[in-house]
């Protein structure tokens, strides 16, 4: 999938001086917090957001990283 | 006989759409805001140019949970008519009631002009208005309306006759330099340019005129 935004940061990253640039894609990071009664079930609701609100499968890849706040704040 | 004008927050061509139905070709129209559940007496429905919802995450991305559009997609199914243009064209992809997505211009500059297209009306009994290869001008105004789909997906688009509109010189990168497209059984039509910017011959061609005077059958 070509990525116009990617290969015009790409140039730009040359003009800078930075010539080893080989590939650059640009994309989003989306932040949130979800309160779930455990990691599974926490997991398949990011999944259903993920797949059918936040990215579009037909132009969009995503990955999915789950951390577990409430552990960190006790 | 009347058409109905959905209407988002960010909307920008409802009142266009409204000006080239009601205002240039005489067809009675009724704005549909986003929140509306009752399109008792439309007889097609029309998803207008704009920036719904502020295109947040992806044009159309949002829009796409609006309540007016249930009813739209159960009223599609119905067999109603249903088109959207530019940004409505997004958002009925998102829907899924269109395959193929809008993405960023290739040389990623927001392309406001008149731009040349020819018509295959094929399967869309509301396009017979046309004749098959007929050039037509309507003007575009996007920054994200190169069509991609995969290419099975476009292969049976061809095959079914469903690409209605396609650019002479394809201004976004466009796959197969596709400017418009229907579903399957062609009661839903969607196209990045606006016809509805081409009715009324104090601003230019009126070459929208029967597209959206056939809308109603």
């Amino acid at each position: 999938m070509l990525d116009p935004a990617g290969e015009a940061t790409r140039a730009a990253a040359a003009r800078l001086g930075v010539d080893g640039v080989t590939k650059l894609r640009i994309g989003k990071a989306v932040d949130l917090e979800i309160e779930a009664a455990d990691a599974a079930s926490a997991r398949q609701q990011l999944e259903l957001l993920s797949d059918r609100l936040l990215a579009n499968p037909v132009i969009e890849n995503w990955t999915l990283e789950l951390q577990d706040t409430a552990a960190q704040e006790a | 006989m009347a058409l109905g004008v959905v209407v988002f927050p960010g909307s920008n061509c409802d009142r266009d759409v409204q000006w080239a139905a009601e205002g240039c070709l005489g067809i009675q129209t009724r704005f549909l805001w986003h929140e509306e559940r009752d399109l008792s007496g439309l007889d097609a429905v029309v998803i207008p140019g704009g920036f719904s919802y502020g295109d947040y995450l992806r044009c159309g991305a949002i829009a796409r949970f609006a309540p007016v559009l249930q009813e739209v997609a159960q009223f599609a199914e119905r067999g109603g008519r249903v088109l959207g243009i530019c940004n409505g064209f997004q958002v009925l992809t998102e829907m899924g009631l269109l395959p193929g997505a809008l993405t960023r211009n290739h040389k990623l500059h927001f392309l406001c002009e008149p731009t040349e297209l020819t018509v295959e009306p094929g399967g869309c009994s509301w396009l017979q208005g046309y004749s098959s290869g007929e050039v037509v001008t309507f003007p575009i105004a996007h920054g994200e309306g190169r069509y991609q789909v995969d290419h099975d997906t476009l292969k049976s688009l061809e095959d079914g006759g469903q690409v209605a509109f396609r650019y002479c010189r394809n201004p976004n990168g466009s796959v197969a330099d596709v400017a418009g497209l229907t579903n399957r059984s062609g009661n839903v039509l969607g196209l990045m340019p606006h016809p509805e910017r081409a009715c009324d011959a104090a601003t230019g061609g009126v070459d929208g005129r029967r597209l959206l005077a056939s809308l109603l059958g």
